[in-house]
């Protein structure tokens, strides 16, 4: 066990040296960054892209009069005797043509002429700005007031708290939540599948390039394997360090350049009200981050981030030392993703709907679906029996898979030529050294 | 004093028998060749001594003791299939494995520059694997194999690749080994260099031990009584006294001959004595071990 750290050393040192490595490192936080700058400017400049577009209404039925109200997508103007020919001449994008026997007791059935068609965002407000004339219209008919009828429109906000065993109550957003807890659970997901195939691929590297032999002899394969696998994660650490404190650096800049204030939040704020129809309070979002368990949260991905990996890692391992080849890995490669991708696709549906489900539950707690379904349940608030039985449980099963895997490469890595079967990896298990 | 003991070492796989009570000792201080024909059980046998497997009976002694992980440190390996890592710079990569043997960086980096200036590769230093030619990534393998100093060399078909010059230099070296007091276990299929190099070899086939002893011995216990001799003189071979002629060929007034003295009479050059000749070569005609390799190895196929 000794020799461990040096071939830890070994493989650290050669992945954070490499150009590609440093390059990736030091560019994604700019990127991200860069979209995060991105999504401002969009929102302080909120029609960039989408610019008002001028309609002439026809309506000679003379039953909407002026009264469709224009939006920031669509600007109405009202002309009764609009010919198609003066259309293409003039600088309105398209008609819409309000049938000269239209009887408001009747459906209505638009007609527009343009030289470009409608997208169903655009139908989507026609559609609500006529309806809406027509519903106002028929419900003055039935006598009632203009007042009556402002009275009615209202926001509507649910703001959910949690109330602890105390009795204190804690404002929670459910929005703030399901983004902290899918946005862990995939960077857990990334990271297992991007560091676990480095480790599946220098396996077989040294394999291929027969260097193992030499290795095997100064150090058990159980300590190369291990010093591979914990190097790798290292690198992991050090990319997700950099990525963190960069990414955090150039946000700061870059809401400072931008003189993003709480007062300017407002105009965030605004764009949201535009897309949900309700109205999350700014500080109400602001006290759910702050109330958020971040240090166990924290504390908690740092250990499914490592062990997520070390499960994962170890199976990579394995099959690295059983294969001559990356084109072999294939049909050993459905184990590994299955439970990966399942877990995320169910993070991201079951999860969210239902963070304390029974489906839910379950496999935050079984080792191989737990490091991601777990992270993404986490911000619920799940009871710490669930989670004390995920760790535990993820430290059993990277025990067992540790000690499988390292039965397989001891046999896989010294083996060439022919593709094992599963079988045959069964019997490796069983191997005396 | 015997460096290695092998001790009736057996392994066996699920469907063979890769070694059956395998014992022989391994002398300080020599060059032992460990022959045999392809599958005979020689990397098995060196992978054991490695310990990179266990025997599955009898055991590996290394000076008298139980072979264990203190032992790493002492054996230097150079397998047949080598390789080293493509993208790491020669210097690190030949300090990775000095480290894994055992070594402290300090001796470590000294210990490297040495074998560096005495294979003529200080240059190489910074240089990755992948920009060396083959031969020099040989002898970097080489230096890999020998820089802790190890009590026992294990090479594994060293010279597969080197071009003459570089074959020289590694059998220079390997002697230069050996005078410092080391034992190189010598695997190859070259029987000449066996010849040239080995004091003492084993052949193994089909799992077993067929012999072990010195080179000379081995070669003459194959030996059939077979003299040859050239002369000058105009006595035909078959004119010739008290002998049997086996061959017989004649070049310009050169005769050659191939034969046997008549059993039960002692070899003696006297009996050509007044026969009116020149000899200009007299010599037993002793097996190669080229012969003797193949011979050995037939016999058991029978």
């Amino acid at each position: 066990m000794r020799k461990i750290p040096l071939v830890i050393l070994r493989e650290y040192l050669t992945r954070v040296k490499k150009k590609s490595f440093i390059i990736m490192t030091l560019l994604a936080p700019f990127l991200i960054s860069g979209f995060y700058a991105l999504m401002i400017w969009i929102s302080i400049n909120d029609n960039v892209g989408s610019s008002v577009k001028h309609m002439v209404v026809v309506d000679q039925s003379g039953i909407f009069g002026n009264d469709v109200k224009s939006n920031d997508k669509i600007d109405f103007h009202f002309s009764p005797n609009f010919s198609r020919d003066s259309l293409i001449n003039s600088d309105y994008e398209g008609m819409i043509i309000v049938p000269e026997d239209y009887d408001i007791e009747q459906d209505l059935n638009l007609k527009y002429e343009s030289q470009s068609s409608l997208s169903v965002k655009e139908i989507d407000v026609i559609q609500n700005a006529f309806s809406s004339v027509i519903r106002n219209t028929k419900l003055k008919k039935s006598g009632i007031t203009q007042e009556t009828l402002d009275s009615l429109k209202v926001n509507v906000a649910v703001q959910s708290s949690k109330i602890d065993s105390e009795g204190n109550s804690k404002t929670t957003n459910s929005i703030i939540l399901t983004a902290v807890g899918i946005g862990s659970a995939f960077i857990i997901y990334i990271f297992i599948f991007l560091y676990g195939v480095q480790v599946m691929r220098g396996v077989i590297e040294e394999k291929t390039s027969r260097i193992v032999e030499l290795m095997v002899s100064s150090v058990k394969p159980f300590e190369l394997m291990m010093g591979k696998v914990i190097g790798i994660a290292a690198v992991g650490l050090t990319q997700l360090a950099i990525w963190g404190v960069l990414s955090t650096v150039l946000t700061l800049i870059i809401t400072t350049v931008f003189g993003i204030n709480q007062v300017d939040q407002s105009q965030l704020t605004e764009m949201q009200q535009a897309q949900t129809q309700v109205t999350p309070q700014v500080g109400e979002m602001i006290a759910s981050i702050a109330d958020l368990p971040i240090a166990k949260i924290f504390g908690l991905f740092l250990f499914f981030f490592i062990a997520g990996y070390l499960l994962y890692g170890a199976i990579f391992a394995a099959i690295g030392s059983a294969v001559d080849s990356e084109t072999d890995t294939q049909q050993f490669m459905m184990p590994i993703t299955l439970p990966l991708v399942f877990s995320l696709v169910i993070s991201f549906s079951v999860v969210i709907n239902d963070p304390n489900g029974a489906l839910a539950t379950w496999l935050s707690m079984i080792p191989f679906t737990s490091p991601i379904v777990m992270m993404a349940r986490l911000p619920f608030d799940p009871p710490t029996w669930q989670i004390v039985t995920a760790v535990l449980s993820m430290i059993i099963g990277i025990v067992i898979a540790i000690a499988i895997a390292g039965k397989i490469y001891r046999t896989g890595i010294l083996m060439y030529g022919k593709k094992p079967s599963y079988k045959e990896l069964l019997k490796w298990l069983f191997y005396k050294n | 004093m015997d460096v290695l003991s092998i001790e009736g070492v057996s392994k066996f796989y699920a469907n063979h028998t890769a070694l059956n009570r395998v014992s022989f000792n391994v002398p300080e201080g020599i060059v032992f060749g460990l022959l045999g024909p392809n599958g005979a059980g020689k990397t098995s046998l060196i992978r054991i001594i490695n310990q990179i497997t266990a025997p599955d009976e009898g055991q590996v002694l290394f000076r008298g003791n139980k072979l264990n992980i203190s032992h790493i440190k002492e054996i230097g390996y150079l397998p047949e299939e080598r390789g080293l890592y493509k993208k790491m710079q020669v210097f690190d990569q030949l300090l990775y494995f000095a480290r894994l043997r055992g070594l402290d960086k300090a001796t470590a980096i000294k210990t490297i520059n040495e074998w560096l200036d005495k294979f003529e590769a200080s240059t190489w230093k910074k240089k990755r694997i992948e920009e060396l030619s083959k031969g020099m990534q040989q002898k970097i393998q080489f230096i890999i194999t020998v820089l802790h100093d190890p009590k026992v060399i294990i090479l594994d078909e060293p010279f597969t690749g080197f071009d003459p010059k570089n074959t020289q230099l590694i059998k220079d070296e390997i002697r230069s080994l050996k005078q410092k007091g080391a034992s190189v276990i010598l695997s190859t299929h070259r029987m000449e260099s066996v010849e040239e190099i080995c004091d003492e070899v084993v052949l193994i086939n089909k799992s077993e031990v067929v012999t072990t002893g010195t080179v000379n011995d081995i070669r003459s216990t194959l030996k059939e009584d077979i003299f040859e001799m050239h002369y000058r003189g105009d006595v035909a071979p078959e004119d010739l006294q008290g002998i049997q002629i086996l061959r017989s060929s004649k070049q310009g007034n050169e005769t050659f001959v191939q034969f046997k003295y008549p059993e039960n009479s002692r070899p003696d050059i006297q009996v050509f004595g007044g026969q009116h000749l020149q000899i200009s070569l007299y010599r037993e005609v002793i097996p190669s071990m080229q012969e003797v390799f193949i011979k050995l190895t037939e016999t058991q196929h029978a």
